[in-house]
């Protein structure tokens, strides 16, 4: 009840709301910008923010180090956590549960076993793991869809049958962590958390593309998925095909946790949590699409410059994504809590 | 208004639990899980590998026989009782916090208690070198206590609050996200920590895979209490809760008392669900899929809801364990990879079968 009566007062209000939503994304941008450039001029070989913008600009000196070596690492970040928080975003919005991420259909820990399996049976090569962890994850998806199927489609059947799968997957995984020698299991367990390293622009550009393609499908999808949100009759009402934008959001969500997975390896969190601290920043009543994703290059970007030049030891940039994600939303629900 | 609670549906639950089904008499289901019960403790005492006839069982039980007797009572009765243990709280708890949410879907987990546990049983593995048994109870305990302190303060549960949007008394859905929010940020620093420590990695993994191999009455001792409280607090707090999930305000023109009453349900699961992981380690399933097929059978009222759980709980967990043990003999599977590969068939068959 409260939540319908926040949604007529936000209704009401659109204009101020937008504009909040305009100063909101146009401050994320700004911070992430910074961020790219401070990441640029950090590591080993240290550069000063001007040498960076040099740097980009053509300059020789820090040319290879910045433009060959770091930019495709940063761009990698911020499109994959871009694309991470539209598909967390577009779940919540499909499912109604805050707290569903893409996972719910079991990706990130199919992705897991995958990786698994194939360490087990000897495989080493990136190019052998990625192409398992895709296939697992995928593979995890299909059988909860198939699983699923016969209930309304992103409905309570849908997150039921995710959480079996996946914690079938997960005691799978446990299982054959407890097989393999310490050293691989340590190995496959930082790949699990997710990491930046060893990206290069090989694999950064295609990302960046196939991201950019299916977000864009996501916008087009927005204005369908705000009706959703009034209920499945108010929006079949006014002309949604409530069955079928369902479907293809799922679908869009499901391809961009793929892309990031096939980078990065499973990052959690990210589809989580930029979805909730992108609404309250704006306080849309709303999962705001775009919004969504500017939370999502700043957690992973940010995780990744902590993960690798802030901490003792080198961490993957998921661990980071986590503790930083999960220490955020503590500090929204505490200050939510305090106002009232 | 007395409401016969076993036909209202909190709003959020399928409409399998609208007690349209003819539900089996209450009587007839604590008699058939007390009669699986019995027979699952005389398999998980006869089955592993050395197996036994059920007469040996028994006779050792009774206290007569030799070396086999030794095997049974030394051995595979701390197991029993410990998966009994486990199962037996992870499920009440799980009704709990289902009950508590308004979430048929919801799990001790979401409130942190894994993370907590997790985190400090890393700690102890990494910085002070504790492996053993008993250490791995108190310092799990201790975690899970902790973090669900730290879930209830973030989450506004004990404060009053002002008059917000149905904030009285803190809203549960502010309390799950505080659990996930606090889990998250903690068991980061857990992966961290184990990923740049070897010796505390390898402690951990066998940790997270759930067993009750080599659980003594030295570690069963100590966590019977923390079960037996959280127990009663729930046996005390399920009437308040069944009127809760007709919502804040019904509930609170029945005089029930919502803010106190969520507090102590988040204890009651803590002191459950908590023995539960300082036992057996991260039983995730149990507390998911006990209450989803007890509901199933019996509705969704607590009173008759709690009681099945009681039964169901440890039924799972020790057909688990027995099934683990004879899959790969003379190895084991432990007993939480079982219950995950048992459990999501049946977790996902009766969702086909209760939502259209």
């Amino acid at each position: 009840m409260t939540a319908l009566a926040g949604r007529v007062a936000a209704a009401v209000r659109p204009r101020r709301r937008r504009s909040r939503e305009a100063a909101v994304g146009a401050a994320l941008v700004v911070v992430v910008l910074v961020l790219v450039v401070a990441s640029l001029g950090l590591g080993q070989f240290r550069l000063t923010p001007g040498e960076v913008l040099r740097a980009l600009a053509g300059d020789g000196l820090g040319h290879v180090v910045v433009v060959q070596w770091r930019l495709p690492r940063a761009l990698a970040a911020v499109v994959l956590g871009f694309g991470l928080a539209v598909s967390g975003a577009l779940f919540q919005t499909v499912t109604r549960n805050p707290l569903a991420s893409p996972d719910v259909v079991g990706l990130a820990h199919g992705a897991f076993t995958g990786v698994l399996v194939a360490l087990v049976l000897g495989a080493g090569s990136w190019t052998v793991l990625t192409a398992s962890a895709v296939a697992g994850g995928l593979a995890a998806a299909l059988a909860v869809w198939l699983l699923a199927s016969g209930g309304a489609v992103g409905g309570l059947r849908l997150v039921v049958v995710g959480i079996g799968v996946s914690a079938l997957l997960a005691s799978v995984n446990t299982w054959l962590l407890l097989q393999v020698e310490l050293d691989v299991a340590m190995f496959a367990s930082a790949w699990g958390a997710g990491s930046l390293n060893g990206v290069t622009a090989v694999q950064a550009l295609p990302a960046g593309v196939l991201v950019a393609v299916l977000v864009l499908g996501a916008l087009a999808l927005a204005r369908s998925l705000r009706q959703l949100d009034l209920g499945d009759d108010v929006a079949a009402a006014t002309g949604v095909r409530v069955a079928r934008v369902r479907a293809v959001a799922l679908v869009l969500g499901v391809l961009l946790v793929c892309v990031a997975t096939a980078v990065v390896g499973p990052v959690a969190f990210v589809a989580l949590v930029s979805p909730h601290v992108a609404r309250r920043l704006a306080r849309t009543p709303h999962q705001p699409l775009l919004l969504s994703g500017a939370v999502g290059s700043l957690l992973l970007l940010a995780s990744d410059v902590v993960a690798q030049h802030l901490l003792p030891v080198p961490l993957p940039a998921g661990v980071v994504t986590v503790s930083l994600g999960g220490a955020y939303l503590v500090h929204l629900v505490a200050r939510e809590v305090r106002r009232r | 208004m007395p409401v016969r609670s076993s036909e209202a549906a909190a709003p959020s639950s399928p409409g399998a639990d609208r007690g349209r089904r003819r539900r089996a008499p209450l009587l007839v289901v604590l008699l058939a899980g007390l009669a699986a019960l019995g027979a699952a403790v005389v398999l998980s005492l006869a089955v592993g590998a050395k197996p036994l006839a059920p007469a040996v069982v028994l006779d050792a039980l009774a206290g007569r026989g030799g070396a086999d007797a030794q095997y049974v009572m030394g051995l595979r009765l701390p197991r029993t009782a410990a998966a009994v243990l486990a199962g037996a709280a992870l499920a009440v708890a799980g009704a709990l916090v289902q009950a508590l949410t308004r979430n048929p879907l919801a799990d001790p987990g979401l409130l942190g208690v894994n993370a907590g546990a997790a985190f400090a049983v890393a700690l102890g593995v990494a910085l002070l070198g504790l492996h053993d048994p008993w250490s791995v109870l108190w310092l799990a305990l201790a975690g899970a206590l902790v973090l669900s302190t730290a879930v209830v303060v973030v989450g506004g549960v004990g404060s009053a609050g002002g008059a917000g949007r149905g904030s009285r008394g803190g809203d549960p859905l502010r309390l799950v996200l505080a659990g996930v929010a606090l889990g998250a940020a903690l068991s980061g620093i857990t992966t961290g920590l184990v990923l740049s420590d070897p010796d505390a990695f390898d402690a951990m993994r066998s940790w997270h895979a759930g067993s009750v191999l080599g659980r003594g009455w030295d570690v069963l001792g100590p966590a019977l209490p923390f079960v037996v409280a959280g127990l009663v607090v729930a046996a005390v707090c399920a009437r308040g809760l069944d009127a809760l999930s007709l919502g804040d305000d019904l509930a609170r023109s029945q005089g029930v008392r919502v803010a106190p009453l969520r507090l102590a349900v988040v204890a009651a699961v803590t002191l459950l669900a908590g023995a539960a992981t300082a036992v057996a380690g991260p039983l995730v399933f149990v507390g998911l899929v006990a209450p989803r097929v007890a509901r199933w059978l019996v509705g969704p009222a607590l009173g008759r809801l709690l009681p099945t759980c009681l039964l169901l709980g440890p039924v799972l967990v020790l057909l688990s364990d027995v099934l683990g043990r004879v899959v790969i003999t003379p190895a084991e599977v432990p007993v939480g990879v079982v219950i995950g590969v048992v459990g999501a068939p049946l977790l996902i068959a009766v969702v086909r079968r209760s939502t259209r």
